[in-house]
């Protein structure tokens, strides 16, 4: 199958990763069934074959983990995704990912939760996501889409990432964006991985050089410190140069609603809403949740009457909000959970209560 | 005898070019160095080095990546047939193995083992049975001895309540992917003998393209099993043996044509 590029196209947030992976350079998907991310797996099953790519259906998560360890040790660039309680599988997986010093793309398709939970849309497994979720002191970066576009255009950007900072890169969607259609353009470009730089560490047969180990073991304490550093300087470097976010009508807004992905997406049509009635609000919207926006979230603190946070979760984000912010002006907090989305009503319906608070 | 010969004596044995000349960490009677020994020689003899990339375990031979001359990947315990699975997967030229241990292969890594199998993953398995977990300091492995005591079976192996142990050769030979599994020990000469043939018919059947290969061999812990070395070569063939039966259980007919 050709995909039409360079027009608009009616296309599911699913398939649009999947897309965008192949079109990154990406060669090898090794996933396991899940809901509601099973369009990716299907579609690399499909369209895979056609770039002389791998696909593999895994026996687990945890297998499709080690999967994506050995082919990104041997040098190519791979993804793999899952929705939450699959996630929580994969994090031995990711903990060694990232102190073997491993790029691969990670993709949540994010449910409810905890438990089993369930199919429906949330946003709780930020913690998970932004403060390691496996063993150990490392980090995975987080990008957190909005559209199916933007699912498109971070899953390209993920892979760039992974390869520039040698570490697992998570895309975070969830069950509406996963699911839903929406029109793309698919750019022209594609990335051709034979023209990828090569990988000198990588795991290809010692022939004509040293050999080379991929490893996550420094019985040394002085050595593993030494290690854990490196990769600590990494991830102070991408928070210098790849923080990422979006803002909407906050020049002259009194309240500013900070939200992510589809809190941010509901959360956009109320705030038109509350302009229209002549409530000074405005979006500050993370788009990497690590390296986390934190000093343009304290700058937006010191303008602003108030900062009101809203998630899909019982509030995980906003404890990142409040960090940042640090007392600057108050922070509140609206979240729905177990996979309930929240409304524009509701969000207009606090934002009103906000506004007559703070001008009281 | 000239002068010229004994200043250039003839070398009858040596160090394989795929072992590195490192002091291994192994304890003294240990079979891991030995098992390290064949499966360098057998590389050496098919020239593999240059184009292998080997997984190292979790357990005793966590350090194994320390001691090959070739591409070595560190695995989570348990994970070293997945991992062995992406590397091939995306490199099918590259020569794959996992070297492996009972509990790292047969307990928290028995699902991997038993998918790649059945997938008939074109990778080469050493699979070292010594009965207990070495490395953690001497506890139950899913294939300690019924009545074998351990520090987690301190009055013997009861398989009423710490279950049986598990026949990984006979549990594989049952499924379509495999091309070659077969158990072998390492207690006499004639022995190490039959086990490199099993390591080197191993490697052959991923170099042919025929499937999966495993190769169990029953192996020694003197320091955990509490005696001397000798005396372990000894209980493992007396116990090990009459419960892990030595022979070749899968051998694909194209490899059984190649002498």
């Amino acid at each position: 199958m050709t995909v039409p590029r360079g027009e608009r196209l009616l296309m599911r947030g699913n398939e649009a990763v999947a897309q965008a992976a192949m079109d990154a350079g990406c060669r090898a998907f090794f996933g396991y069934p899940i809901t509601p991310q099973n369009q990716i797996p299907d579609y690399m099953a499909a369209h895979m074959p056609e770039v002389g790519g791998v696909f593999l259906q895994a026996e687990s998560e945890v297998a499709a983990i080690n999967m994506v360890y050995g082919a990104s040790a041997a040098g190519v660039r791979v993804m793999t995704s899952s929705s939450s309680p699959g996630i929580s599988l994969k994090q031995e997986g990711i903990s060694y990912l990232a102190q073997a010093e491993l790029p691969c793309v990670i993709v949540n398709i994010m449910r409810g939760g905890s438990g089993l939970g369930n199919i429906a849309p949330a946003q709780a497994d930020y913690f998970q996501a932004v403060k390691g979720g496996g063993h150990g002191d490392y980090r995975t970066f987080v990008l957190a889409a909005w559209s199916v576009q933007e699912l498109y255009d971070l899953t390209r950007e993920a892979f760039e990432m992974a390869d520039r900072y040698r570490n697992p890169v998570l895309l975070l969607g969830d069950a509406i964006l996963g699911q839903m259609m929406e029109p793309v353009v698919i750019p022209e470009e594609v990335v051709d991985p034979a023209a990828l730089p090569p990988k000198e560490w990588a795991t290809t047969g010692a022939k004509g050089r040293p050999r080379n180990i991929v490893n996550s073991l420094y019985i040394e304490p002085s050595d593993l410190q030494e290690v854990n550093l490196r990769l600590q300087a990494r991830y102070d470097e991408a928070a210098r140069r790849d923080v990422q976010y979006e803002t909407e009508d906050l020049e002259e807004a009194e309240i500013a609603v900070v939200a992510y992905g589809t809190a941010a997406r509901v959360a956009v049509t109320a705030i038109a809403q509350a302009r229209a009635a002549g409530i000074r609000v405005g979006l500050f919207r993370p788009i990497s949740l690590y390296p986390f926006p934190s000093k343009e979230i304290a700058a937006l603190a010191d303008r602003v009457r108030a900062i009101w946070v809203v998630e899909l979760s019982t509030g995980q984000f906003v404890e990142d909000v409040r960090l940042a912010v640090e007392g600057r002006c108050p922070v509140r907090f609206y979240g729905r959970t177990g996979g309930v989305v929240i409304t524009p009503a509701e969000v207009l319906r606090e934002i009103q209560h906000l506004a007559e608070e703070s001008q009281g | 005898m000239t002068k010229e010969s004994a200043a250039q004596p003839r070398v009858i044995y040596d160090r394989p070019k795929a072992l590195l000349p490192l002091r291994m960490h192994y304890c003294p009677g240990c079979t891991h160095g030995l098992v390290h020994r064949l499966v360098a020689e057998v590389m050496d003899e098919l020239e593999l080095a240059e184009r292998t990339v080997g997984i190292a375990p979790v357990g005793c031979a966590v350090f194994a990546y320390n001691y090959f001359d070739c591409d070595m990947i560190e695995a989570a315990h348990g994970r070293a047939p997945a991992v062995a699975t992406g590397v091939k997967r995306v490199r099918p030229d590259l020569f794959v193995f996992t070297y492996q241990g009972d509990g790292d292969l047969a307990s928290i890594g028995i699902a991997e083992t038993i998918h790649a199998a059945a997938r008939g993953e074109k990778i080469s398995i050493i699979f070292i049975n010594n009965a207990v977990y070495g490395m953690t300091g001497g506890q139950m492995a899913p294939t300690t001895l019924p009545g074998q005591k351990t520090t987690t079976t301190p009055y013997g192996r009861d398989p009423e309540s710490d279950g049986n142990p598990l026949r990984v050769c006979e549990l594989l030979s049952v499924l379509q992917g495999p091309a070659y599994i077969a158990r072998v020990s390492v207690t006499n000469p004639r022995m190490v003998r039959q086990a490199k043939r099993s390591i080197r018919r191993a490697f052959q059947a991923q170099l042919d393209g025929l499937g999966f290969a495993l190769v169990e061999v029953l192996s020694t812990c003197p320091t955990r099993w509490g005696m001397p070395p000798v005396e372990a070569l000894t209980w493992l063939e007396e116990n090990m043996v009459p419960y892990y039966p030595l022979k070749e259980f899968v051998v694909a007919d194209a490899l059984r044509e190649k002498k």
